[in-house]
C-alpha cells in the first residue's frame, strides 16, 4: 500500500487535462445512471435497492452457512473449492494448479479481488505469465498502475497515454485511433486466450444455493477466460455470496444500472461447473477461491459490518465530490472513493490508515446512489471516531487540512458542487441556513478548520453539530 | 487448523453464530412477471436490439429467416449450433456452413477463423433485448463467442418478459447446465476517454431474427 495521499492529491488537483478527464467520466457515468433509474422508466427502482440491500445483509449476517452451502454445491457438480486467508495462499493454490497442469500462460479477467492481492505480480514472481484480457485493465498492467475506478480502470488515461504505452511495451508504430488501439489488444488477446492452459476470473456474485460464479462484463474477455482454457479459477470475496440464483433478478437489475446505466452488461455468465457430458464445451477444471484477506475482521463490527454489502458498482465514486477532485491514485489502495475510504482502513486497521475516513464531505450523495443501501456516510462518521480513539491526532488532522484544501475549493462554488455531486437540489452543501450565494461569503470567512468540519459535517438536515455528535457517540 | 476451518471459526466468532445453526428464512424472492402478449414482446425484443445496434428481423417463416441469413453471411464461411430447428429449416446447411461439431477441438478450430456464428437461444428477454445462452450438445459456448458476427435464430415463444420470468422458469440454472449466458447487444468497451467501441473480444456485430 503506498502512502503518497497527499502528494497524489496536489499533484492531481494541478492537473487540468486530469480534472477534465475525471469530471467528464464521471459525469458521464451518472447521467447514464440516472437515465435508467428515474421514475418512468424503473418504478419500483428504491424497491429494488431495498430488496438487494436485504439480500445483502441476510447473506452477511449468516456468511458461514450459505458459504458452506455454496462449497457444498460446487463440489456436488466435480468443482473444488479453496478457502484463503491472503494473497499468498491464492497464488500457492495457482500455482500448484499451474504446476500440475504443465502450464505457464494465465488469461486474466478483471476483477478487484486479484488486484487487491496483487495476484499477477504473484504469479510472475514465479515465472508464469499472467495477461490481463480486459482492455482497461491490459493497459494498465503493461503501464504498471492500479484501477483509477472500479469499473472504468483506465479512466485518466488519454488515446495519446494509450499509444505511448503501446509503442513503449509493444514496440507498435504509434497509434491514436481508439478502435484501432482496441483492435491491437483484440489480436494480441486472441492468441493467448486460445494458447492460455488457465482461465481466472473474478465474480460479481457467488450464488449459494447453485454453487454458481456470476459474472458481468461488456467485452466479453470473462467469458473467453472461463471458456477457452482447460481450467477456471474463480477468484472471490467471501463477501460475495447471495443465497439463492433467484437473487440475481435482483441484484443484477440494480448493478449493471447503477454501473455504467445498463438495464443489463452485454454479458452476465452463470457459470457452475466444468463441461458436462452433454455438452460440447466448456473448462475441464472448475476452482473457486475463496478469499478472506481481512474480510472476516470487518464482519466484528455489527454496524459497519455493512461495508461488505457492496457490489462494486462505482456509483459512489462517480457521485463523490472529492473523488471528482482527488481522483482514484490518490487514494492507498486499490479501492478509492467513498467505498475505498470505509473499507481500506477497516481491512488494514483504522491505526494504519487513520486518515483515509477524513476523504469525505459527508455530503451524503455515496448513501443516496448506493444500490445496496450502505449507509457510507454513517461507517465513515464511526471510522473518524475509531481513528481519534486510536489517539492519531497528528495524522488526522493532518487529513483534515488536505480534505479542508478540496472542499474550500468546491464548497466556494456552489454551481461546481452541483455539478460534481450531480444530485442538484436534493442536498445543498453549504446546509440549510444557505439558501443562496449571498450566504457563500459568510460561509468561507468562518476559518479555522474546527468550525470548517462542524459546518460540513452538520449538512442540510443535522441539528447537531458533528463535534456534539461525536461527545455523544463516545460518551 | 486448515484456512477454512480458520476463516469458518473467525466468521462465527465475529457473527456470534453456532456451527451448523440455519439461517432464518431469507427475504422472500421477488420475481415480478408482468403480463405482456406475444407481438407486444416481440417488438420490444426487436426494438431493444436495434437500440443497443444490433441487426434484427420479424420473420414470418423459417423460410424467411432462412432468406436473411443467406444474404448476410453471402458465401463467406460460418459455423453453425446444432440447434435441430437450424438443420430443418436448411439454414446450417447452406453453402459456407459447417456444423454438426459435438468435440470441443474441432469447434475451436472452426470458430477461431470463420466469419460468422450462428446459434439459436433457449430464450430471449423482450424488457431488455437480450438472448439467454444455455450451454448444451444443441448450444455450444463457442459459437456466440469466437466468431466477429453472431446471428441468433428465435422461435417467438421462446421470448420472455423480462428476467423475473427468466429465473422463475429457471430458478436454479445450475440444474440444467454448466453456463447460462445472457448476451445484450454486440461486444463493446469503452476503456479508453469513454468512446463506444464494438466488437472488443466477441462479436461485434449481433443480428437477432425472430421467426413468429
Ligand atoms: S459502496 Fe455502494 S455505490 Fe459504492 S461501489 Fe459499493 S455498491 Fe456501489
Amino acid at each position: 500500500m503506498t502512502t503518497v495521499f497527499d502528494e497524489k492529491i496536489h499533484s492531481t488537483l494541478g492537473d487540468s487535462r486530469l480534472q477534465l478527464a475525471i469530471y467528464k467520466a464521471t459525469g458521464r457515468l451518472m447521467e447514464n445512471r440516472k437515465k435508467v433509474v428515474a421514475d418512468d422508466v424503473l418504478p419500483d427502482y428504491q424497491e429494488l435497492r431495498q430488496q438487494a440491500h436485504e439480500i445483502k445483509r441476510h447473506a452477511i449476517n449468516h456468511l458461514d452457512y450459505y458459504l458452506e452451502e455454496f462449497e457444498r454445491n460446487v463440489q456436488a457438480r466435480g468443482g473444488v473449492v479453496h478457502w484463503c486467508r491472503d494473497g499468498q495462499e491464492v497464488a500457492d493454490v495457482v500455482l500448484s494448479i499451474a504446476k500440475r497442469r504443465k502450464t505457464g500462460t494465465i488469461i486474466k479477467s478483471k476483477s478487484m479481488a486479484t488486484e487487491e492481492i496483487e495476484l499477477n505480480e504473484r504469479l510472475e514472481h514465479h515465472g508464469l505469465e499472467s495477461v490481463e484480457s480486459d482492455l482497461g485493465e491490459y493497459i494498465l498492467q503493461l503501464n504498471h498502475e492500479k484501477p483509477y475506478h472500479i469499473v472504468a480502470p483506465a479512466l485518466h488515461l488519454t488515446r495519446y497515454d494509450v499509444a505511448d504505452i503501446f509503442t513503449k511495451h509493444l514496440g507498435l508504430e504509434r497509434e491514436v485511433v481508439i478502435e484501432k488501439q482496441t483492435k491491437i489488444a483484440r489480436n494480441i488477446m486472441r492468441d493467448k486466450f486460445l494458447e492460455a492452459g488457465i482461465g481466472i476470473s473474478g465474480a460479481n456474485f457467488l450464488v449459494a444455493d447453485s454453487g454458481a460464479v456470476v459474472l458481468v462484463e461488456n467485452e466479453g474477455n470473462a467469458r473467453l477466460s472461463t471458456t477457452a482454457p482447460k481450467v477456471h479459477i474463480a477468484v472471490a470475496g467471501i463477501e460475495k455470496i447471495i443465497p439463492r440464483a433467484q437473487d440475481l433478478a435482483t441484484m443484477l437489475k440494480v448493478l449493471g444500472r447503477s454501473a455504467t446505466g445498463q438495464p443489463l452488461t452485454v454479458y452476465t455468465s452463470f457459470l457452475s461447473s466444468v463441461r458436462r457430458e452433454n455438452e460440447v464445451d466448456g473448462p475441464e477444471e472448475f476452482h473457486v477461491i475463496l478469499l478472506d484477506n481481512g474480510r472476516t475482521k470487518v464482519l466484528a463490527n455489527e454496524s459497519k459490518r455493512e461495508s461488505l454489502f457492496c457490489i462494486r458498482c462505482g456509483a459512489c465514486l462517480n457521485h463523490c465530490p472529492v473523488y471528482r477532485k482527488i481522483g482514484g491514485h490518490s487514494f492507498p489502495w486499490v479501492y478509492s472513493g467513498p467505498i475505498g475510504a470505509i473499507i481500506t482502513p477497516q481491512f488494514h486497521g483504522v491505526e494504519n490508515q487513520p486518515k483515509l475516513a477524513f476523504a469525505s464531505s459527508l455530503c451524503g450523495a455515496c448513501g443516496e446512489v448506493c444500490p445496496v443501501k450502505i449507509d457510507i456516510p454513517k461507517v465513515l462518521l464511526e471510522l473518524r471516531a475509531d481513528a481519534k480513539e486510536k489517539e492519531k491526532e497528528v495524522a488526522s488532522n493532518q487529513l483534515e487540512r488536505a480534505a479542508f484544501q478540496v472542499f474550500a475549493y468546491i464548497a466556494s462554488r456552489p454551481k461546481l458542487w452541483r455539478r460534481l455531486t450531480g444530485l442538484a437540489g436534493t442536498f445543498n452543501p453549504m446546509g440549510k441556513q444557505a439558501n443562496g450565494m449571498a450566504k457563500v461569503p459568510g460561509f468561507m470567512k468562518l476559518g479555522p478548520l474546527q468550525e470548517w468540519l462542524s459546518e460540513r459535517d452538520l449538512a442540510p438536515v443535522a441539528p447537531k453539530s458533528f463535534r456534539t455528535m461525536w461527545k455523544e457517540r463516545k460518551g | 487448523m486448515t484456512s477454512r476451518e480458520a476463516m469458518l471459526k473467525e466468521i462465527r466468532t465475529s457473527l456470534k453464530r453456532e456451527t451448523g445453526t440455519p439461517p432464518p428464512p431469507p427475504p422472500p424472492v421477488r420475481l415480478v412477471i408482468p403480463k405482456v402478449d406475444r407481438a407486444a414482446k416481440v417488438d420490444s425484443l426487436l426494438s431493444k436490439v436495434a437500440a443497443l445496434a444490433g441487426k434484427t428481423l420479424h420473420a414470418s417463416s423459417m423460410a424467411e429467416a432462412r432468406e436473411y441469413v443467406a444474404g448476410v453471411i453471402a458465401g463467406k464461411s460460418a459455423v453453425a449450433s446444432n440447434e435441430p430447428f437450424l438443420k430443418e429449416a436448411g439454414i446450417s446447411t447452406l453453402p459456407g456452413v459447417q456444423c454438426g461439431f459435438t468435440e470441443e477441438a474441432a469447434l475451436r478450430e472452426a470458430c477461431a477463423v470463420t466469419d460468422f456464428g450462428i446459434s439459436s437461444a433457449t430464450y430471449a428477454l423482450a424488457d431488455t433485448g437480450s438472448l439467454v445462452m444455455i450451454s448444451s450438445l444443441n448450444e455450444a459456448r463457442l459459437v456466440s463467442l469466437l466468431p466477429p458476427v453472431h446471428i441468433a435464430i428465435v422461435p417467438a415463444e421462446r421470448i420472455l418478459s423480462g428476467l423475473d420470468e427468466l429465473y422463475m422458469l429457471v430458478p436454479k440454472p445450475s440444474d440444467i447446465s454448466s453456463s447460462m449466458v445472457l448476451i445484450t447487444g454486440p461486444s463493446r468497451t469503452a476503456d479508453i476517454e469513454q468512446l463506444l467501441v464494438r466488437g472488443v473480444h466477441g462479436p461485434g456485430e449481433i443480428h437477432v431474427v425472430v421467426v413468429d
